[in-house]
């Protein structure tokens, strides 16, 4: 015999509205706020596809009547700044040639020293991180003329190892903390094992901690990676005309005085420049997010 | 004669003007299971880092196998460890984890393969050694973590709490099988850890520590029959001892209206004992119902709570001022302010002098 139990009232799950006061409060900001942000953007991609006599008619809203990819091509080859006239190209090349070595070696060396300050203390290591924090605190007008004296007497002036010496060493403060506080909250006695099982500073660096910090490792390329390619400051005072960075091109190119404003050709140049964090923020917003997260807790 | 396998003399590790151990001297028999117990900032995982060499020592020796080894790096120290937290790479397989320590002794590929292939034997975890221990249970990581003190084929292997992270069914298997192994391995073991239990089972000889110091070092059953002093005895046993201040006159312990006969006693120090001295008895050593016929003495209780606990009974009363408790059987019939008659046996009370704690 079957006995169906029969259950009056509230049963199951609770039903959830769509639309309560909350969620419209909730998704109304959201919408606003992005529309706010987006908006800029959307101006500044179809202005760089219109010719100049469309933009004349003052309509910055309207979508192109005719797209042209013409603007583009001549931000990347063909603006003149001062004399060169081959575009933001050599800018972006430029920067290519400054990121990648910045990068690679003040990551590697700023992880290494936070790997000595977590796992290998010495006397007075509570001390030297304390200092390379404050140079975090440094403003960086500050030190502008003093390194200009420093890469000139090491003859580095002017030249793009010099820029790439600077950005190393104005990236330690930050990178270094991160790399530590991360390496903190890893488990003492992991390193302990290893050490039992005879691996040394670098093996243990190498096959031990280098596996199980993919995600902060990402967080200090971003940063390094956004903030050497949007740097202009170091950019314009250490390096001359034929090593300046994209950036700095990039004013040059917005900022000239002379003949007609192409607001095409600018717009187009801006979104060239800024291409490479957008990418970088659009691939690795997750890992970027964990890392800061794992990196931030621990003192 | 046993020769010792681990020789510690007078070792002190301060932490700036912090103490943590103090001009300790411990030998440690060969195929010893020693046990380090004591309570949590005792310094009983501070000395078996510094065996391990983790440490740096801030005076004294530590001898292994007849060698000086107080300046060696762990791993020249012929010692293997197992770690709380397991502290398995969690980057690498389980046979990587094994061979981790062998890559770095730059030991021949085949003779890598051999060993890891052997140990995995002994502790049965062939079928996993393609998984990372993320995949692991518990008990299963444990047992990987052993494994890689036992492929390096150390004279001397250090527990740090290996079984705490563990839950209370799992503990007590592995326990069993720590055993096992070390009788089946024949290595010099030592075993830090706060639970008794664990200590009692699994050692050979227990060494109690507090404030860095070795109160007692003894059989298991030595420590608890015949506690050497106030902490230990205090220590060792759940629930604790009972202890009574009184007095000895002549041939009997005084306290107030009891009078327990202490002729025959044997004294630590031989010869016997006048002035103020502390009882001691332990809950499952007072006699009751059946078994009053084989007492020394006997005095009546009135019980203030009674914890029934399926195998046995805790009884709680008073006795002389006292808060005392005894266990009787678990199916006695006793309810709170029933009266009960209990009885001491001389062999198995203890003695103390209550200004200086030590065993009379």
């Amino acid at each position: 015999m079957t006995e169906t139990a029969t259950l009056t009232g509230p049963t199951g799950p609770r039903p959830k509205k769509a639309l309560s006061p909350r969620n419209i409060m909730l998704y109304g900001t959201l919408i606003v706020v992005s529309l706010y942000y987006l908006l800029p953007l959307y101006v500044m991609i179809v202005t760089s596809l219109k010719g100049m006599p469309e933009i004349r008619l003052g309509n910055i809203f309207s979508p192109p009547v005719e797209i042209t990819f013409q603007p583009w091509v001549k931000a990347w080859a063909e603006a003149c700044t001062g004399i060169n006239c081959d575009g933001l190209s050599r800018g972006f090349w430029n920067s290519v040639r400054i990121l990648i070595p910045s990068v690679i070696v003040s990551v590697s060396i700023a992880s290494v020293t936070g790997y000595v300050l977590s796992m290998w203390r010495f006397k007075g290591s509570e001390i030297f991180f304390a200092i390379l924090l404050l140079g975090a605190f440094i403003p960086y007008q500050v030190l502008l003329y003093p390194v200009v004296i420093v890469l000139r007497e090491l003859g580095l002036y002017g030249s793009l190892t010099g820029l790439v010496v600077v950005h190393t060493i104005f990236g330690m403060p930050i990178n270094v903390l991160l790399f530590r506080n991360y390496f903190v909250t890893l488990p003492d006695e992991l390193f302990k094992a290893a050490r039992v099982d005879g691996a040394g500073f670098w093996r243990i660096f190498v096959f031990i901690i280098l596996p199980m910090s993919l995600p902060i490792f990402v967080v200090s390329m971003i940063i390094q990676v956004t903030g050497i390619w949007n740097d202009f400051l170091f950019g314009v005072v250490y390096t001359r005309p034929e090593n300046y960075p994209m950036t700095v091109q990039l004013n040059n190119i917005v900022n000239s005085v002379q003949g007609v404003q192409e607001y095409n050709v600018n717009m187009a140049a801006t979104l060239l420049t800024g291409l490479v964090p957008l990418t970088v923020y659009f691939f690795s917003g997750k890992l970027f997010v964990r890392g800061i997260a794992a990196g931030a807790v621990k003192g | 004669m046993t020769k010792n396998s681990v020789e510690i003399r007078n070792l002190d590790l301060s932490f700036g003007a912090v103490k943590v151990l103090q001009n300790l001297d411990l030998d440690i028999h060969d195929g010893e299971f020693l046990v380090l117990l004591g309570s949590s900032g005792c310094g009983k995982s501070t000395l078996l880092n510094c065996i391990a060499g983790l440490l740096d020592v801030t005076g004294g020796q530590i001898l292994i196998k007849g060698d000086n080894v107080t300046w060696k790096e762990p791993n020249e120290r012929g010692i293997g460890m197992v770690f709380q937290s397991y502290a398995l790479y969690p980057q690498m397989t389980v046979r990587g984890n094994l061979s981790f320590g062998l890559k770095n002794a730059r030991m021949p590929k085949p003779e890598i393969a051999e060993r890891v292939k052997r140990a995995s034997e002994i502790l049965q975890i062939e079928p996993l050694l393609d998984r990372k221990p993320g995949a692991l249970s518990g008990g299963q990581r444990q047992r990987v973590a052993i494994g890689r003190a036992l492929v390096r084929d150390v004279d001397v292997f250090l527990f740090d709490e290996p079984l705490s992270n563990l839950d209370a069914k799992l503990r007590a298997d592995l326990r069993v099988e720590l055993k096992r192994l070390h009788e089946q391995l024949d290595n010099t073991m030592i075993y830090v850890t706060h639970d008794q239990v664990e200590a009692m089972t699994l050692a050979d000889r227990i060494a109690i520590m507090k404030d860095g110091k070795i109160m007692q070092l003894d059989s298991p059953a030595e420590i608890y029959n015949r506690p050497r002093n106030l902490y230990v005895a205090g220590f060792i046993g759940s629930p604790a001892m009972n202890f009574i201040e009184g007095k000895i006159a002549g041939n009997s312990f005084a306290a107030g209206g009891l009078i327990v006969p202490v002729e025959g006693y044997d004294y630590l120090s031989g010869g016997v004992h006048d002035g103020a001295a502390v009882l001691g008895v332990r809950p499952e050593h007072v006699l009751t119902d059946d078994m009053l016929p084989s007492a020394d003495m006997t005095t009546q209780v009135l019980a203030d709570l009674v914890e029934p606990m399926g195998a046995d009974t805790l009884v709680w009363t008073k006795l002389e001022g006292h808060p005392f408790r005894f266990r009787m059987d678990g199916q006695a019939h006793v309810k709170s302010g029933d009266e009960v008659t209990i009885g001491f046996n001389l062999s198995r009370i203890s003695l103390f002098d209550p200004k200086t704690e030590d065993r009379l």
